[in-house]
């Protein structure tokens, strides 16, 4: 294991149960059908976006637990993130939650980070069931890395739209009906030197190839029903599949490959190059995917999840945008 | 009066293609094209140039964002000229004050009425 970034699972964790809830613009998803819940409202009752969000988070953890049977005092911790500053949302509906919590950034990587470290909890066998994923609210997000929505600011075809939504799942021990971690693979910083927030989809692709590349590498012959990564949208999904096939690295790849941001609001030109937000990879690898490896429709799928790891400060001091991917390997048996 | 419209629109709309270009040619952010739209007009009119550019395009040349780097200009100016080097102080928010304060009260009275809304555009 020395000098390696990719883990096996002997323990094989499995998601025991997972639940999605998404706002009212998320209708227009094709994924629709595998929403749990889905809220007319983008503030979702409360008064502000902020509260809206950690409303959003609590709710759909909460039926994370009650799907898989569970009480909120079954849970032995949540790891969970968003993109707000200091991640208030999150900590705000772990306060109502109650559980054990340490809240976790890797921007929109996070679905996956949280994942890749419930799964080391669970293989040391130190715990019994860890609450993880990620949400993003839409007019909170776009407030803290964009503008604020009521400023209309255009948005150029390379932008992306983020999601409101949150995905949650509970990680737990073995269990033969259920998908389950086989590897994971921890992603190294990229920077690629760019520097356009507007075109995020571009910074994170390299990203999203190093960590691909190098789980490949560590698991020669596996062949996979597909590999998706998280939001690169449109426009950074053409850019990986480009570096996949220059590269020469397993070339059957490039049929196989999915993007969640991409696929998200289906070929609705409104939204841009497509979906962006720590709540698109979670709603769609832990909605449809997920219930799709439970019907084993798929056996065998490489989660790539990505973020740009960049602040509005370090943006108007001219930094580039340091760029990351997490991925894991599940399995269903 | 047609012809007056039509070179205000023309006029008016070629201006906006210069804000669109510093958008999507040169990638500035809203912020600094804005700044840059209104440093624009404060400098034609610190040479003279934005009176008779007005005169020429009228609405055209008054709507968009260089009229108030203009007005800042034309403001500073012409205290100047009464009141010496202070004057370019006082006057700089002369003429722009109505602007400035009509913002800031229409700002409010909409952000009183309305709940911003995640539209797509």
């Amino acid at each position: 294991m020395k000098n390696a970034r990719t883990y096996q699972f002997a323990s094989k964790p499995s998601i025991v149960s997972t639940a999605v809830a998404v706002g009212p613009l998320e209708k227009q998803s094709p994924f629709l059908p595998h929403f749990d819940l889905v809220y007319d409202d983008e503030r979702f009752g409360q008064e502000t976006n902020e509260k809206g969000h950690a409303y959003l988070i609590e709710e759909t953890c909460k039926l994370a637990i009650m799907k898989g049977g569970f009480q909120t005092t079954d849970i032995d911790l949540l790891l969970a993130g968003d993109l707000v500053n200091q991640i208030t949302p999150t900590n705000f509906a772990a306060r109502e939650l109650a559980t054990p919590f340490m809240g976790m950034f890797s921007a929109c990587a996070t679905s996956i980070s949280t994942l890749i470290t419930a799964s080391f909890f669970l293989e040391s066998n130190l715990m019994e069931r860890v609450l993880f994923g990620s949400a993003s609210q839409h007019n909170s997000v776009e407030k803290q890395f964009r503008y604020p929505i009521e400023y209309g600011a255009q948005k150029p075809p390379t932008g992306q739209w983020t999601v409101t939504g949150g995905g949650f799942g509970i990680l737990s021990h073995f269990q033969r009906d259920k998908p389950y971690v086989h590897s994971a693979t921890i992603g190294k910083v990229v920077d690629c030197e760019l520097k356009d927030p507007l075109d995020m989809g571009s910074a994170m692709a390299p990203a999203a190839f190093d960590t691909i590349q190098y789980h490949l590498s560590q698991n020669k012959g596996t062949s996979y029903d597909f590999v998706m990564t998280g939001d690169l949208g449109k426009n950074g999904s053409a850019l990986l599949q480009e570096l996949i096939r220059t590269s020469g690295v397993s070339s059957y790849l490039v049929d196989q490959y999915r993007d969640a941001g991409a696929e998200f609001y289906g070929n609705n030109d409104k939204f841009l190059s497509g979906a962006s937000g720590a709540g698109c990879s979670a709603t769609v690898y832990f909605g449809p995917i997920y219930a799709e490896l439970l019907k084993k429709q798929w056996k065998k799928i490489l989660f790539v999840a990505t973020g740009a790891l960049l602040s509005p400060l370090s943006f108007q001091q001219g930094e580039s945008i340091p760029c990351i991917a997490h991925a894991v390997e599940l399995s269903m048996d | 009066m047609i012809s007056t419209i039509i070179i205000a629109f023309v006029v008016g709309g070629l201006v906006c293609v210069v804000g669109q270009l510093l958008f999507d040619v040169a990638k500035l952010t809203p912020a600094h094209t804005l700044s840059l739209m209104v440093v624009i007009g404060s400098v034609l009119d610190g040479f003279g140039l934005y009176e008779p550019f007005i005169d020429f395009a009228g609405a055209g040349a008054t709507v968009p964002i260089m009229s108030f780097g203009n007005s800042l200009t034309h403001g500073a100016m012409a205290e100047a000229e009464k009141h010496g080097l202070i004057g370019v102080l006082t006057g700089m928010f002369e003429v722009t004050s109505s602007g400035i304060s009509a913002a800031i009260v229409f700002g409010v009275i909409a952000a009183l009425i309305f709940k911003s809304k995640g539209k797509v555009s």
